[in-house]
């Protein structure tokens, strides 16, 4: 990394230093909510009011975690955000997957296959990137309603995978376009059809756009609120709008540390992907051409 | 039966038209080359034989047989590009099984063709190497290793050997050679070098603007070009042309050629190579065509007897080659190149006679740009 060759004036050093002391007060500035927010999930509840956001707790405990987890109130139910919290998984996991795989295919007819018109229809469909979500609440209600998908996972899948492939088609054509048409051509003179090209020489070398849509339509699936509030039912809500009951639901005391720790669980998922999986996500961001 | 056979193909991209009427047939076992200028519609008519580009008229035929609209698949035919296109994700031995792979081949038959292939093409150690890891002269081995693996009826090759360096060009160029002796396949070869077309054709088609000015073979190329345009193209160092008013009459035509500077030249016309088009051109400058090697030194121990029409000229520059030297002298309107011996102890700035040899030389109409004999 340290390939630059920097000038060693004492005036020089002094200003890496003050930019340095800057990014690191701005690095904790960012950093202040999350503190405060794990600080405060575990504190008993009477230390809460007592102290200011940021004292240490004095007797730490993992009660509101579990509390969150499996007793709070979302609601009329009293059974935590578990529930819900699979509820995500289960709607996320399918439309990953098939965002994913439609985009990969949409990609690939879009830029190896071209056809009369594939420009247009391309420009049409990033449209679909722009279109803001409340616009098609209703026509979507309507239109899960006459599929008799109302209120359940698979309408909620369906949403999210249609408004998912906008962005997976975005990601998979703009890379296709770099792989070398030749490939496609020597495949089919070699014999392979359509989706046996698209199987076995195409998806082998997209693995890092694979993992940039996958990031992106886990993340964008996972935090949504407003399909979830819109278009699930009691039993398919995901963890997002379990959330926002547990908060809005009052018994007496407002327990911020259960509210805090809720919080956190909602937003573990998409924290560990970026982890596990994000400097995949800058390196297919930036990947070029395949070379063959 | 020809293997391949191409009639009238044109092809538009949109209202541009890229072949215009394209016809040429090669017997099973040729190597037929195409040449021509970049942009001149090689790989687009390479694509329409591959059956990756519809024609837009006209018909092709395999072993007899048409396959203007069938698949690529479906046609039997296997292509080696100019950026070799491996499948990334697959292994040498990978790449060169699929295609067999693709026609349901049994697993012990498409290793066994592997094999095959490697050791025709040394490339036995490199099988379970992924693409990424070979240089671009092992990548074009598999390359061509995966055409060979199956055994189609038609090979294409589209500028297989522009991305070597100078040196694996040649080795590789006398490999392609090799093969096609020893397998006897019919080939079609785009090429841009001029040199490889003339090593390896059994037949030449010279390409133009989508049409193919001449199809022949490169002797007839080389020897008897239809026109200015493949006469300056083939050939290294290319034709001199230089302008010559026609004189005289059958049977006695001279050609004179005015130098500024120097007298005019006067170059007999063989009576042999008369045709009787030149009748209707007395009088008018035409372009002469004299290739660098037409011309030879005068050597004073022939006296007499020494071929050829003598002059000289004033040597401007000498390029030694090596295997000989290339002089640049003034003649008709600018300079022509001519080849001569090594041995050649000339300067540039002194007089050298020369001869040259008019029962190779060719006149063509300035204005059509037609041969004319
Ligand atoms: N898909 C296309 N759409 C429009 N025009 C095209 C297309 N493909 C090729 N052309 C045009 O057709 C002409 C012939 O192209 P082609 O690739 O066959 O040339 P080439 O002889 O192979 O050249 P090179 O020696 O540079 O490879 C060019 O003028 C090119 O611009
Ligand atoms: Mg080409």
């Amino acid at each position: 990394m340290d390939n630059v060759i920097r000038s060693r004036t004492p005036a020089a050093r002094a200003g890496r230093l003050l930019l340095q002391a800057v990014l690191v007060v701005a690095a904790l500035w960012y950093l202040l909510p999350l503190a405060v927010m794990v600080l405060t999930s575990l504190k008993p509840l009477d230390e809460i009011g007592a102290g200011s956001l940021l004292t240490l707790p004095e007797h730490p405990t993992l009660a509101p975690w579990l509390k969150a987890w499996g007793s709070a109130c979302t609601g009329m139910r009293c059974e935590g955000v578990s529930g819900y919290f699979w509820n995500s998984f289960a709607i996320v996991i399918p439309a990953v997957i098939i965002a994913t795989l439609i985009g990969a295919l949409n990609g690939y007819a879009l830029t190896k296959w071209r056809f009369r018109g594939a420009e247009l229809l391309f420009a049409l469909m990033l449209f679909g990137c722009f279109i803001p979500f409340q616009v098609i609440l209703l026509p979507m209600a309507q239109t899960l309603g006459w599929l008799g998908l109302s209120s359940s996972r698979a309408g909620l899948v369906l949403v999210h995978v249609v408004f998912g492939i906008a962005f997976t088609t975005l990601f998979f054509r703009n890379f296709y376009v770099s792989v070398p048409d030749e490939l496609v051509a020597a495949a089919k003179l070699d014999g392979a059809g359509f989706f046996r090209i698209f199987w076995r020489i195409l998806l082998p070398v997209s693995k890092p756009i694979i993992v940039v849509s996958v990031i992106w339509q886990f993340t964008q699936i996972w935090n949504d609120f407003l399909f979830g509030v819109a278009f699930s039912g009691h039993d398919t809500q995901p963890v997002t709008v379990a959330l926002n009951n547990l908060v809005n639901t009052s018994t007496g005391v407002k327990e911020y540390n259960v509210d805090m720790a809720a919080a956190m669980i909602a937003a573990l998922p998409t924290l560990l992907v970026y982890v596990l999986a994000g400097k995949y996500f800058v390196r297919g961001l930036t990947a070029g051409s395949v070379k063959g | 039966m020809s293997a391949l056979e191409i009639q009238r193909v044109c092809k538009d991209f949109g209202s541009t038209r890229v072949l215009q009427d394209v016809s040429l047939a090669i017997d099973s076992g040729e190597f037929l080359i195409l040449v021509g200028p970049s942009g001149c519609g090689k790989s687009t008519l390479m694509n329409a034989i591959a059956g990756l580009e519809p024609v837009t008229s006209g018909e092709i035929h395999i072993g007899g047989e048409e396959i203007t609209w069938r698949t690529p698949a479906e046609r039997d035919i296997a292509m080696v590009f100019q950026s070799y296109a491996l499948y990334p994700s697959m292994t040498v031995r990978g790449n060169i099984a699929f295609g067999l792979e693709m026609r349901k081949v049994p697993k012990a038959e498409r290793e066994a063709a592997v094999e095959r292939v490697a050791d025709l093409l040394q490339i036995s150690h490199l099988l379970e190497r992924k693409p990424s890891q070979l240089s671009g002269g092992q990548r074009q081995r598999v390359a061509m290793g995966r055409a060979l693996a199956r055994e189609p009826k038609v090979y294409l090759f589209d500028e297989p050997l522009s991305n070597l360096d100078a040196k694996l060009r040649v080795e590789m160029r006398t490999e392609i050679k090799k093969l096609h002796q020893r397998l006897g396949t019919t080939i079609v070869y785009v090429t841009h070098d001029q040199i490889e077309a003339m090593t390896l054709a059994d037949s030449i088609a010279v390409m133009r603007d989508g049409c193919i000015l001449q199809f022949g073979t490169p002797d007839e190329i080389y020897n008897d070009p239809v026109d200015i345009f493949v006469a300056g193209f083939m050939g290294s160092p290319s034709m001199n042309f230089v302008p010559a008013v026609l004189e005289g009459a059958p049977g006695d035509y001279r050609l004179r050629v005015a130098t500024p500077g120097a007298d005019d030249l006067l170059l007999p016309w063989p009576v042999s190579r008369e045709t009787a088009a030149l009748a209707e051109c007395r009088g008018r400058t035409l372009t002469l065509g004299l290739r660098p090697e037409h011309f030879s030194e005068e050597d004073a121990r022939l006296g007499e007897q020494a071929e050829g029409t003598p002059l000289s000229a004033t040597v401007s520059v000498v390029e030694p080659t090596g295997a000989d030297i290339l002089l640049r002298l003034p003649l008709g309107d600018g300079e022509i190149t001519a080849r001569v011996n090594p041995d050649c102890r000339v300067a540039a700035g002194e007089r050298l006679g020369l001869r040259v040899d008019m029962r190779r030389a060719v006149l063509f109409d300035p204005d059509s740009e037609r041969r004319l004999a």
